[in-house]
């Protein structure tokens, strides 16, 4: 701890500490455009000088300078730094005259207007007058993809955009070219960044040089109403806050949580809300005649209750899909035993993950915080970049700090931080456990090494036997023990965790999604769209928002709600609570998916349980008492893995092949999204040209 | 006036024989196995002994700041740059230097080299710098094959030296930029602290020192430090390279004694004034980065650190560029301006914007285009750039349009005066108006 004086308090503060983040723990404001926590320092603007006593004559930049770089007074006395001096008044007015001398007075057509930092300072530490006569710079605008807008007259090189993408991101993409006041922000290259992360240079660019490209121009940042809630396009669960205009949802934003996104999140989550509005199912349809035909509820439950009648319980399935709310699952599975069916599972065909394993078995137990505890990492059939954007934003954090082998056993890309490729065959998992591998060696010397099992070992023939000898693997180099998890499964749906956690899978005697699909003759899905629909045989009830696959397939469809649309609790990868918030209503008819179950029970007769959301959680945190506990990880058994470990299976030869085609359009909201569509193409599109130039 | 017998630099015109064989024959590579055999710690005395202070500009004391590396290291090396990017405009010794003299650098950057436990040598040499570089190539590839560096050489200290050309960029004389550039980044200052002897060169401790700093060491350990601290006013020790340039006689490069007075140098070396003394208008003293001096005060002034400092100016690089009375003041401060807004890295605020405020404000008034209340708001846009910026470039940007305002604000106003008088209601200058006028 370093003494410091600023502005005549005396403050403690750690010695790694800069006079910047000293002014703000003493409560001074210090006002900064290029300074942000989680990038580099780079110390350019010039907006956070302050005045050091006893040091030079000039003005410092408080964010470059260390408490530790200060000298005591001549006895001994702590630094003092003084923030609102005359000398600092002139230097903060100077500075933004500077910044302002170029910037357009284009306010207000500009998007960032109303939450602009240029604008905010201006007003706080500016003068009211204008000196510059001279003509101002004008920049032309660049093209850096369908997602990030630009307007680079209104930039100021700060260059936070810059850090982001090859810090954060990873990708050397962007840069400033030349120099003096010629000086621009650019790719070089007229082209689109390919990180699943850039929206987030929105967020950081301190002026509105770097806008969203699809809420261009649409809204005031004071004209929206801002719920917090949670995203659902991957089980990274990250916070968001959506910003709705009336019905509509016009931009999604993240929101700061440390332990999950920090203050991240993946183009998927910001820019799928122009799905949330096309290809709505607003209005109850029923099969006449091989024609979906618009109807009331009445009759389409009416449909429901007639074909039910013929059909016995142990021939009626349910399907619950990846973006449903814990609350959804948990009014389907008591609609399946209203009707005594044992038939329901919310995983996709072949998937072993099982609640009876207990739930170690099942969730990523290191956490996403916990990486950066981590010291080795072994990667078994995933690709974290695009299963779980954000996790693997944390993984190149960790991996930048150092001293980190990774080793990964798949077909897996650029993962934006280097890694040792240790074959895709699946045998591999084998010789590591073996130690015909080498890398294992990497991992036994680790104090904390971490293994993740992703979606391309989870839905094969031998998936069993994968999860058992990572499990093995995780237990042989001590991955596992007291007071450190390091066997972590990465899940992608949104929905799973939460359905493992209240048993949305069949029990004994019970049929899974596959036997499901084979053999129902009746088939609720709940938003399920991610399944080969020509498998699906018999009647087919399709609870869900868009007129995507399941919609097409089905005889029956009653209208939901999407996550954006209602209250839910969603769990995810790592087993954290989290509940979501209604931003906006349904369109047209559509109703709460838990409120249709509920209404569909009355019509057969068997009214479940609860009248409202709040009675129907009273119902799942009875039974399910973890669920109850919000922002919070019940500890995981260590005893799973062990069990997991002691489980017998065969590998077989087959490669482990990338499990998700297209990151941007994993599921019916995304493939509604034109934005999502843009980049899905630009993406292919890219992937061609790199191997048109391989060639 | 300095005698031939007290020249550090014997050969910086080229008359003499530049090869590894000249320049033992004058002296050079004499002893130096003495001076590493008597350690780093004795050399380091001798040079704080000697006053030597840092020739590139800055004038810091050259024994000092190589006392700021580490004296064991902590695992990584330790590096010797040296800064030959000379790039002020006016300057032109170095150029000389390594052209016509390059083994007396080399000499230096050994002797320097262990005096702070470096065992590598950068040399940057400006981009525009082609013939410098390939004669200093030469002399360092001789000294390699005489062993007098390289790994075992004679001195028992092995040492490289490599040859990094720049692309001729002003701000990759800037030391932390020119660190940048030599990691193979864009030239462009770092944040201090921490200071290149802390974190330098590939992150590893590092000393930038100019190469007529380097280049006088070997000469001062073979003279002694008292010899070279009898020259000059007290802190100002020592002889240096002089480049005059501009409205003199004889423009040239000459080594003389630090604190000469600035006539007896003109007089000595540059056959006087072009027009007499009466003629002289104005001198920039340091380069182009320092404030001008009104030819009265500076016609007897010590040309060196301090006595410079007391006119608000500066020593610099001593290059002294002359301006006698045909001399259009303000254009010639507008074209430095020019300079510095072309040379701005863009890195921070006040001096990439500031810099191109300047200039436009000055090109203005050229020609008298500005309204007299701007010669303020020109001073004060100067203030705002001084000091506030990462690197010294701002300062050096706002010096010189100081010193026009402050010396010669009367002539700026005269010609607003007439441009006024000679325009029209709408701004337009008229030809008739001009007419009348003439």
């Amino acid at each position: 701890m370093a003494k410091i004086v600023i502005d005549g308090n005396e403050i403690e503060v750690p010695d790694h500490y800069t006079l910047l983040q000293a002014c703000e723990a003493a409560g001074a404001e210090v006002p900064r455009f290029c300074f942000h926590e989680r990038l580099s320092i780079a110390g350019n603007c010039r907006m956070c000088l302050v005045e050091v006593k006893g040091g030079p004559p000039k003005p410092q930049a408080s964010c470059a300078v260390g408490v530790r770089d200060c000298r005591p007074g001549p006895n001994g006395e702590p630094p003092e730094v003084l923030t609102k001096s005359a000398m600092v008044k002139k230097a903060r007015e100077g500075v933004m005259e500077f910044l302002l001398i170029n910037h357009p007075l284009d306010c207000p057509i500009c998007d960032q207007g109303g939450e602009c930092d240029l604008q905010d300072q201006a007003m706080a530490y500016g003068i009211n007058k204008d000196r510059f006569v001279e003509n101002k710079r004008a920049v032309v605008d660049k093209y850096i993809g369908p997602l990030v807008r630009t307007k680079m007259t209104r930039c100021i090189h700060c260059t936070r955009c810059v850090r982001f993408t090859t810090e954060i991101a990873g990708i050397s993409e962007l840069g400033l070219l030349g120099r003096g006041e010629d000086a621009q922000i650019s790719t070089y290259m007229e082209k689109a960044l390919t990180s699943e992360l850039q929206g987030n240079v929105i967020d950081l660019c301190p002026v509105g040089a770097l806008t969203s490209r699809p809420y261009q121009d649409t809204a005031r940042p004071w004209e929206l109403n801002k719920t917090e809630s949670i995203d659902v396009m991957d089980a990274v669960g990250s916070n968001i806050r959506v910003d709705a205009r009336g019905r509509e949802v016009m931009r999604i934003m993240p929101r700061l949580n440390e332990a999950v996104n920090e203050e991240w999140i993946s183009d998927k989550t910001r820019f799928v809300w122009d799905g949330l509005r096309t290809q709505r199912l607003d209005q109850p349809y029923v099969r006449k005649n091989g024609k979906l035909l618009a109807a009331g509820w009445n009759e389409a439950f009416e449909a429901i209750k007639t074909k039910i009648a013929d059909i016995k319980p142990a021939r009626i399935g349910a399907i619950a899909g990846d973006l449903s709310s814990v609350e959804d699952m948990f009014a389907l599975k008591s609609l399946m035993g209203m009707i005594g069916s044992k038939n329901f599972d919310c995983r996709e065909p072949g998937n072993v993950t099982d609640p009876a394993n207990g739930r170690a078995s099942y969730l990523f137990n290191t956490t996403i915080d916990g990486i950066e505890e981590s010291d080795a990492l072994l990667i078994i059939g995933s690709d974290p970049r695009i299963e779980a954007s954000i996790l693997n934003a944390r993984i190149r954090k960790r991996s930048k700090k150092g001293d980190y082998p990774i080793g990964v056993v798949g077909e897996v890309s650029d993962l934006r931080y280097n890694y040792t490729s240790l074959g895709a065959e699946a045998g591999i998992v084998k010789d590591l456990l073996s130690g015909k591998n080498k890398f294992v060696s990497k991992l036994k010397r680790a104090k904390k090494p971490m293994i993740i099992i992703g979606q391309s070992a989870l839905n094969r023939s031998d998936s069993e036997a994968l999860l058992k000898n990572a499990a093995e693997l995780a237990v042989q180099v001590k991955a596992v023990s007291k007071d450190w998890n390091g066997f972590n499964v990465l899940q992608m749906a949104a929905s799973r965790v939460g359905g493992l956690d209240i048993g949305f899978v069949p029990p004994a005697g019970g049929n899974a999604t596959a036997a499901i699909m084979e053999s129902s003759d009746l088939t609720f899905l709940l938003g399920a769209d991610e399944l080969d629909m020509s498998s699906l045989k018999g009647f087919v009830v399709y609870i869900g928002t868009h007129g995507d696959r399941g919609a097409h397939r089905a005889d029956v469809i009653l209208p939901a709600s999407t996550y954006t649309e209602k209250s839910g609790i969603y769990v995810n990868t790592e087993g954290r609570v989290q509940m979501g918030n209604r931003a906006a209503f349904a369109p047209g008819d559509a109703k709460e998916d838990w409120a249709i179950i509920r209404a569909l029970s009355a019509a057969l007769d068997n009214a479940l349980p609860f009248n409202s959301l709040g009675q129907l959680r009273d119902l799942v945190f009875a039974e399910y008492p973890h669920l109850a506990q919000f922002d919070s990880i019940d500890k995981s058994d260590i005893a799973d893995i062990t069990a997991l470990a002691s489980k017998t299976g065969k590998i077989t030869k087959q490669p482990l092949t990338s499990a998700v085609k297209d990151f941007y359009l994993t599921n019916p909201i995304a493939r509604a999204s034109r934005v999502m569509a843009e980049c899905s193409a630009l993406a292919r599109d890219q992937g061609g040209e790199l191997m048109d130039a391989a060639e | 006036m300095l005698q031939d017998k007290d020249r550090i630099f014997t050969n910086i015109y080229g008359i003499h024989e530049r090869s590894l064989k000249g320049a033992i024959a004058r002296g050079q590579w004499d002893g130096t196995k003495g001076f590493v055999d008597q350690g780093r710690d004795w050399i380091i005395d001798q040079i704080k002994g000697s006053g030597l202070r840092g020739r590139g500009g800055a004038g810091f004391p050259t024994g000092l700041k190589w006392s700021f590396m580490p004296k064991e290291s902590d695992g990584r090396p330790s590096y010797l740059v040296v800064n030959a990017d000379e790039s002020e405009p006016g300057t032109c010794k170095d150029r000389d230097i390594m052209r016509h003299d390059p083994h007396i650098l080399v000499e230096g950057c050994l002797i320097a080299g262990f005096a702070m436990g470096a065992h590598h040598c950068y040399i940057y040499v400006r981009g525009e710098f082609v013939r410098e570089r390939e004669a200093l190539q030469r002399a360092i590839d001789e000294c390699y094959e005489a062993g007098l560096i390289g790994k075992g050489n004679k001195h028992g200290w092995d040492y490289d030296i490599v040859v990094h050309h720049g692309a001729g960029a002003y701000i990759c004389g800037e030391e932390t930029a020119l660190l940048e550039s030599l990691e193979g980044k864009k030239g462009q200052p770092r944040l201090k602290p921490p200071f290149p002897a802390n974190v330098g060169l590939y992150g590893c401790p590092t000393t930038v020192n100019n190469v007529e700093s380097i280049a006088v060491t070997p000469t001062i350990l073979r003279r002694g430090s008292s010899w070279f601290n009898a020259f000059g006013a007290e802190r100002n020790s020592g002889t240096k390279l002089f480049s005059i340039s501009g409205h003199v006689e004889r423009p040239c490069t000459v080594e003389e004694a630090m604190s000469i007075p600035f006539r007896e140098l003109i007089e000595t070396h540059c056959g006087g004034i072009r027009g007499g003394w009466d003629n002289l208008l104005a001198v920039i003293p340091g380069g182009s980065s320092v404030r001008c001096v009104p030819g009265a005060d500076i016609v007897d002034c010590p040309m060196d650190f301090d006595s410079l400092m007391a006119h608000k100016s500066g020593l610099g690089t001593a290059a002294v560029i002359v301006m006698d009375k045909s001399t259009d003041i303000v254009r010639a401060i507008a074209r430095l301006a020019y300079f510095y807004k072309h040379e701005s890295c863009g890195q921070c605020t006040p001096c990439r914007e500031g810099t191109g405020w300047m200039w436009r404000v000055l090109t203005r008034m050229v020609d008298g285009r500005a309204e007299k209340k701007e010669i303020d708001m020109l001073l004060e846009v100067s203030k705002q750039v001084e000091g506030h910026t990462i690197c010294a470039l701002g300062d050096a940007a706002a010096w010189p349009v100081q010193g026009l305002i402050t010396h010669f604000r009367g002539e700026i106003e005269r010609r607003i005066d007439e441009y006024s008088y000679r325009s029209t209601s709408d701004g337009a200058v008229s030809d008739k108006v001009l007419e009348a006028a003439e």
